[in-house]
């Protein structure tokens, strides 16, 4: 790791003065990405700013609508809250079941939302149940924040708040991970809102994204059965060695269907 | 750019200057001279070095010393009440020879009881393999580590740790 | 005083202590005065010349003491890392050995050779300062695949190895086998790879070295196996330093698996620059390092054939074998596709008939090396496959076919075709017990009853032979081997009666502290807490062999055994003197010297505590002293048997391959702590599933790039990959140790892969894609094998 200078403002107000002062300023939230990266020496920013001491970006909220989530909350925290659970299982059990128990106890979904690794499982919670991220300066609908590998909406000096997440009638989360990094090879978050079924996927595109022809058939029909012949073209999809993308398209397909199948 | 840095290590009070990129982990081998954590690789999945902060197991590669500023830090040589007696994990292992090398043991134990705490002391085989996913073990195959992790969990419920 | 503890009973290990409260010495642990840190810039090209490196910058950053690179390394006449087994090919021509500086010279031939060396006062300004090296790379084209390097129009890499072949070698009756061949009712073609692995001790290898200039003694701390053989190749070949002016020492080893018994580049040159710079150095691998530069094990492709006749009984074998050496012969290479594997090709069985021939190739890859089990996997994964692939095609169930051609329990001694005399065995007992445990019966229902799920089943059977416990010295001399292959103890006893076990072999994982003091505690009657097991440090333990090959227990434990002979032997006469009886009428029992048919007895520390305080004692006759040296050369390896069976459930929609049953019984001899045996026997199921299902080394085919470089890649078996293993013992006692007992270390990964890969082709036999796979079975591949068409 290179050296950097570290701070730990106590407010948003703070954190984004040191941000604008750096000459190459990084957000720290939980680290369970940045801390790997600037260890390769991948990464060498001038400033780290940690956002922990800033207590407004952490907490989650419930009412009748959904759930918000704060920036800084932790995996472990949304897998471990009673009332995610009842609001939307789906999303405490994909928190439950994002990397191991230590990334769980430091990683927040701001720092992975950020990221936008193609790979990451929150990003297809965000996209499935149509969630909002609201940051220092506006909202952004989910629909408008993936933008490619690595690469989201979030301007420079721009900050994560929180994510709301709407109450979906019913939703699941189905993931086939990577055998050694257990990162999602292929996750699909299907869920049944106000507004019709959505199809989120992760791992298997440069960023998560949605299928239409799924949704579409999940309009007409909420069962397996309706995605099972649904294939999403292999072009453009992830390729590495432990997935081609021929293979993640047909993983999306056979998730899809064990996702509906468990909203039920 | 070297910060003085403080925190509670096995109920002591330490401080010292690290440079800001110092890891905990090496703080702890380094400064402190507490060696029994490990680092076994270099993209945060071993689990070798997992210690508690603030009660809660993390992979301490994976954090700055300086983010551990204030925290209560506990390491492996924190776990045991005296040299005699064992944390009762401690005990399941040696009890159910869930450690060969030795290497992975003090990061297996520490989330192990991070673990039983999280499942409030009600472990099955397949909870604790789950729980096992960030804590590699080449020697044992796991069987004994498994094994070792649900006599402790019983153990720890009946000393009240 | 504790208790005495004996043979047979599951002592609980006494160096857990230790390790449990954070207390184990490791390398890395050990705080040298004025320390230093070393960082090796490693090759990013599978394949170049380098024109040029310019140093100057790194040795003026903040913090450096020295920079070296291979030009210096060659000036100050450092020697080549050395092949210490030199194996004579077909025509009687010993291998190609190609030079193998420890920085590379002009040419890199491997991502992760070593091209600098970097020494400053912190680990992090040794990185930072490497990376203000410059060097001038001409890249060249790579040839990776093994297969691809024995082609004629193969890339060259070695000038001085024509066509990339280090031997082409071979053992066994050719002439008997083809006739058997043209006389067979059934032949089973198979073509199989055995894939490469990383062998991911948990502790990445280290170096710790100083200098004293008082004494002109070197130190070198490191993780080894064997840390007097390191101190002999570094003294006798590569450094020059005298052996008794070197000191080695391996602490606390968090495990090896074959790749801490190397002597590499690293440990070379950190002792080397110690001495050059006067100051301490310590170096420690990263895990991507390790990936890189640690010697990896397996990488075979191979065709074989077997001949039956119309009742199945095996009548030749014969194999075809590319080993991958990778770019350089590592310290013992050369044997393991070999000596280690060829001879291993008869299994159980009476196949009367074997013909292997292997060539061994250079690629421009890390070395290969042993790899837990070393050769023995390769070759019964190639047995086990073939046999099963046999049964398959006969219409003969697997188990049945096995017992129709094992060989028979009153055969042995049994002299195979492929040189090596199997010394005791019983292998239909093996097979049945693990058969009933694991309900072999019931498979075909449990297969009908997925199949009506979606789901495929299958059962797989591998009975292996292992040879280990290496070695007669002789045997391996005469196989080209450089060193001997025996093992030290010393029982050095103190005044107040208790006693320190100094042993050549090294434990790190296997728990030698405790068994070994288990043995002399049953033997000497000694209770546990009064033994010390001491070992890995040269200047403690007389000389050693180290430990690898499943020969710690069977050849150490041994050497022990003579030297607690020797102990009862000189107590006796002390205790006849003492007790004023003729030596003839004493007996040792319990701890005690007893005059026989009498009451009187000397409990041995009194003889000890007279040895040593001998105010009363025989010193006409008899030394003083209680402290007793023995070697002891094995006259045979050891055979351990079993078999595994492994059930294994396919999802045909993903690809995913679930262990849904694991049974191991092995025929390990007498069994001294049965804890410890079954904890060596799971590690070892666990890599060879992870073999079979997992671990997945993969270097780009063009670029020669380690694609599989880190656990983000390379898929380490988890807790949650494994279930729990049914085990189970037959017991036939090796004739020819004192103790009865075989090694176990290696058995489970020696067996296993074959066991899981029978398997999963048992299960896509259900859908005919049985010989589309290939090891590792991941998803990907089974899926793809399921689909393809």
């Amino acid at each position: 790791m290179y050296d950097f200078a570290y701070h730990k403002p106590k407010s948003m107000a703070d954190a984004l003065a040191a941000l604008k002062k750096a000459a190459d300023g990084k957000l720290l939230a939980g680290g369970m990405t940045l801390i790997p990266t600037l260890k390769q020496r991948l990464a060498q920013p001038s400033d780290v700013i940690d956002l922990a001491a800033i207590g407004e970006l952490r907490g989650i909220k419930v009412d009748g609508n959904g759930v918000t989530v704060g920036a800084m909350t932790k995996h472990a925290e949304v897998a471990a809250s009673a009332d995610v659970a009842k609001a939307i299982p789906a999303l405490a059990k994909l928190a439950a079941n994002i990397g191991d128990g230590q990334v769980r106890n430091r990683g927040t979904i701001g720092g992975s939302l950020a990221n936008s690794d193609p790979a990451a499982d929150y990003p297809a919670a965000v996209l499935g149940l149509g969630a909002t991220i609201t940051t220092n300066e506006r909202t952004i609908a989910a629909d408008d924040f993936f933008k490619g590998l690595f690469e989201t909406a979030l301007k420079e000096g721009e900050i994560i708040t929180s994510v709301t997440f709407p109450k979906p009638a019913k939703a699941a989360y189905m993931k086939f991970p990577n055998p050694a990094s257990r990162y999602a090879m292929v996750g699909v978050f299907v869920a049944q809102t106000s507004s019709g079924p959505r199809v989120a996927v992760t791992g298997a595109g440069p960023c998560a994204f949605r299928v239409k022809a799924m949704e579409d058939a999940l309009a007409k029909n909420w069962s397996a059965d309706a995605v099972a012949g649904i294939k999403v073209p292999a072009n453009g999809l992830n390729g590495d060695i432990h997935g081609s993308p021929e293979y993640r398209a047909h993983l999306v397909t056979v998730m899809a269907k064990r996702a509906v199948a468990a909203a039920g | 750019m070297t910060m003085s840095v403080s925190m509670t290590v096995n109920g002591k009070t330490v401080s010292g200057n690290v440079e800001a990129r110092t890891l905990l982990v090496q703080f702890l081998r380094e400064h402190l001279g507490l060696t029994g954590t490990h680092v076994g690789c270099d993209t945060s999945q071993c689990g070798a070095c997992v210690v508690h902060v603030d009660g809660i197991s993390v992979k301490s590669c994976t954090l700055l010393a300086v983010q551990a500023e204030g925290a209560k830090v506990t390491t492996i040589e924190g776990l045991a009440k005296s040299a005699e007696e064992l944390h009762p994990m401690q005990e399941a292992f040696r009890e159910n020879h869930g450690l060969q090398c030795g290497f992975c043991t003090p990061g297996m134990v520490m989330s192990a009881i991070d673990l039983v705490k999280r499942h409030n002391y009600q472990l099955d085989e397949e909870t604790v393999r789950h729980g096992l996913e960030g804590n590699l073990c080449r020697c044992t195959g796991y069987h004994n580590i498994v094994k070792s992790i649900i006599a402790g969990a019983a153990a720890m419920k009946a000393a009240g740790v | 005083m504790g208790n005495v503890a004996r043979i047979g009973e599951r002592v609980r290990r006494t160096e857990d202590r230790r390790f449990l409260t954070g207390a184990g010495r490791y390398v890395d642990d050990l705080q040298l005065a004025r320390c230093t840190y070393a960082y090796f810039l490693r090759s990013p090209h599978a394949h170049a010349r380098i024109r040029s490196i310019d140093t100057s910058k790194a040795a003026a950053a903040p913090g450096v003491v020295a920079v070296f690179t291979g030009k210096d390394v060659a000036d100050a006449k450092v020697g080549g890392l050395i092949c210490g087994w030199v194996v004579k090919d077909k025509h009687g021509e010993p291998h190609k050995a190609p030079g193998h500086p420890a920085i590379a010279l002009d040419t890199v031939r491997y991502v992760g050779d070593t091209v600098a060396m970097v020494i400053a006062d912190t680990a992090a300004q040794a990185r930072d300062a490497a990376e203000q090296i410059e060097v001038d790379y001409e890249v060249l084209p790579a040839v990776i695949d093994p297969a691809a390097a024995v082609a004629a129009s193969a890339v060259q890499v070695h000038a001085d190895v024509p066509g990339n072949l280090s031997y082409d070698w071979e053992l066994g009756d050719k002439a008997a086998v083809d006739a058997a061949f043209a006389r067979a009712a059934h032949i089973t073609k198979l073509d199989l790879v055995n894939n490469r692995l990383v062998p991911n001790a948990m502790e990445p290898r280290a170096a710790a070295a100083e200098y004293d200039r008082g004494t002109g003694t070197y130190t070198l701390y490191t993780t080894s196996q064997n840390p007097h053989v390191t101190r002999l190749v570094l003294s006798a070949f590569v450094l020059g330093i005298p052996e008794h002016k070197l000191r080695v020492v391996a602490p606390d080893v968090g495990g090896g698996f074959g790749s801490k018994i190397f002597i590499y580049a690293d440990e070379t040159l950190v002792l080397w620059a110690a001495g050059k710079t006067g100051r301490a150095i310590k170096w420690t691998a990263e895990r991507s390092e390790s990936f890189m530069t640690d010697a990896h094990g397996r990488d075979h492709v191979t065709h074989a054939e077997l001949a039956l006749d119309k009742d199945g009984k095996f009548l030749a074998l014969k194999v075809d074998t590319i080993a991958n050496m990778g770019a350089y012969l590592s310290t013992f290479a050369t044997a393991v596709p070999t000596y280690l594997y060829g001879t291993l090709l008869a299994g159980q069985y009476t196949t009367p008939a074997i013909h292997c021939n292997v060539r061994a190739v250079f690629t421009h890859t890390a070395p290969v090396d042993a790899y837990r089990g070393a050769g023995r996997p390769e070759a019964t994964y190639l047995l086990e496959t073939i046999v099963s692939k046999a049964a398959r095609e006969m219409n003969i169930d697997p188990a049945e076919l096995r017992k129709r051609n094992f060989i028979a329990a009153g055969a042995f001694p049994y002299q195979t075709p492929v040189a090596l005399t199997y010394d005791s065995g019983n292998y239909t007992p093996i097979l049945d017990q693990a058969m009933k445990l694991a309900d072999y019966a019931g498979a075909s229902e449990r297969k009908a009853a997925a199949k009506a799920k979606g789901k495929l089943r299958g059962i797989g059977i591998s009975s292996y032979i292992e040879a280990c416990g290496l070695a007669p010295s002789a045997v391996v001399g005469s196989l080209g081997a450089g060193v001997g292959q025996w093992e030290s103890a010393q029982l050095r006893f103190n005044p107040t009666g208790n006693l320190q076990i100094l042993t050549g072999s090294h434990s790190h994982g296997q728990s030698h502290e405790t068994t070994f003091a288990q043995i002399v505690s049953d033997k000497l009657g000694i209770p546990l807490d009064q033994i010390e097991v001491v070992h890995g440090d040269t200047a403690q333990v007389p000389f050693g062999m180290g430990s690898y090959g499943s020969r710690s227990l069977a050849v150490g434990g041994s050497a022990i055994m003579k030297a607690a002979d020797k102990i009862i032997a000189k107590g006796k006469k002390i205790a006849a003197h003492l007790m004023e009886a003729a030596e003839a009428d004493i007996v040792f029992e319990n701890g005690a010297f007893k005059v026989t048919g009498t009451d009187k007895n000397v409990p041995l520390g009194q003889a000890v505590f007279s040895a040593y305080v001998p105010h009363n004692y025989p010193l006409d006759k008899l030394e003083p002293g209680m402290d007793e040296n023995a070697f002891y050369d094995p006259s045979n390896f050891t055979y351990p048997s079993g078999t595994q069976i492994c059930e294994v459930e396919v999802d045909p929609d993903t690809g995913g391959v679930e262990i849904v049953n694991f049974v191991a019984v092995d025929d390990f001899g007498n069994v001294v702590n049965p804890m410890i045996v079954e904890g060596q026997v799971h590690g070892g199921i666990a890599q060879g599933v992870g073999q079979a299902l997992l671990e997945y080394t993969v270097y780009d085919k063009e670029s020669g790039q380690l694609l599989s470089g880190s656990y983000m890649d390379y898929t380490m078996p988890r807790a949650d990959n494994l279930p729990s293993f049914n085990l189970g013992y037959q017991v036939t006692p090796c004739p020819h140790n004192p103790l009865g007992v075989k090694g176990c270390g290696e058995a489970g990964a020696i067996a296993a892969p074959a066991a899981v890969m029978n398997a999963v082709r048992d299960a896509l036999a259900q859908v005919g894609a049985q010989d589309r796979i290939e090891m590792p079975a991941t998803p990907q591949r089974v899926w793809q094998a399921i689909h393809a068409h």
